[in-house]
């Protein structure tokens, strides 16, 4: 049995085959130079008719939480391994049939465990459709 | 395996919203859900119910891998998988479908699926209000003492006065 990160996603790396597999790929970075990963909306995104899935909401926000992470701390120096320990989702609005983004906001990088928030947006960034609040630990690559 | 349909096909019957006031069949109402959208692009199945619970198996496979060189499953699947399992479990509890939004989840992560195997989704609605449904639930690959995830949430009824 392994125990390796249930969830990876990097710069410059190939998206993890989750990622690819629902379009979601790094759109940009924001003014912070965090990645800003972006999905069209498509059938395999939906929930209820017309809206966004909230499982798939909930991992795009992971992604672009983990992307966060990895951003910050290669920044730093480091090459780490992650693992996520927790997420806390709050849906805000409903997702519409429109283009999806989704960005992380790294709280605070302890040298084991990372606190990071996530939102996710549609055409206006004032307007989340989601927020999230991920616990990850990390170790030495 | 593909399971997205070419635009336009088969949307009928599989795209009109669960009939509300009828009795609740999980069963049913799953192979409903899951014939299009996420939940059909997951490939998630009926496994089973009781009274106040429903579970729902994802089969592994390789598009829905986190890390592709240990072919351990992406976390969102999970947190997809519960989703729907305790949304199911609102409604096999009120008896009928009442639509409703997740208002919240919280995932604990406690140990990766093992690559390979099938996960169980089982979910739980232990209070139901007249707007409010909370909910519980676990993800397990093999025994359900031996947990993948661990959940809790809550649902909001968009129609109050139908939830009654």
């Amino acid at each position: 049995m392994s125990a390796e990160d249930p969830l990876v996603v990097a710069e410059g790396k190939v998206l993890p085959p989750y990622a690819q597999g629902l379009g979601i790929a790094i759109d940009h970075h924001d003014s912070h130079g965090m990645p800003v990963l972006g999905v069209d909306f498509s059938d395999r995104i939906q929930g209820r008719p017309g809206f966004l899935h909230g499982g798939a909401l909930s991992g795009l926000m992971e992604m672009a939480a983990i992307a966060a992470v990895q951003t910050v701390l290669a920044a730093r120096g480091d090459v780490v391994r992650i693992k996520p320990v927790n997420v806390s989702v709050e849906f805000l609005r409903g997702g519409t049939q429109q283009r999806t983004y989704a960005v992380g906001r790294v709280t605070r990088a302890g040298r084991r465990l990372v606190v990071v928030g996530a939102e996710a947006w549609q055409d206006d960034p004032e307007k989340p459709i989601a927020s999230a609040l991920m616990n990850v630990m990390i170790s030495p690559a | 395996m593909n399971r997205d349909l070419p635009p336009g096909a088969d949307q009928g019957e599989a795209r009109q919203p669960i009939p509300a006031g009828l009795a609740f069949d999980p069963a049913r109402v799953t192979k409903m859900l899951t014939r299009y959208g996420h939940g059909g692009w997951l490939g998630m199945r009926y496994h089973g119910h009781g009274e106040d619970w429903v579970e729902l198996a994802l089969p592994w496979r390789e598009e829905l891998v986190g890390v592709a060189a240990t072919g351990v499953l992406a976390s969102g699947p999970i947190i997809s998988l519960m989703d729907n399992a305790t949304s199911l479990s609102v409604w096999t509890r009120r008896g009928t479908f009442t639509p409703q939004v997740t208002v919240d989840l919280r995932v604990d992560y406690v140990r990766a699926a093992v690559p390979g195997r099938t996960v169980i989704g089982r979910g739980e609605c232990y209070k139901l209000t007249r707007n409010i449904a909370f909910v519980r639930g676990v993800a397990y690959d093999q025994h359900l003492e031996d947990p993948v995830a661990h959940v809790v949430g809550t649902f909001m009824t968009l129609d109050g006065a139908a939830a009654g």
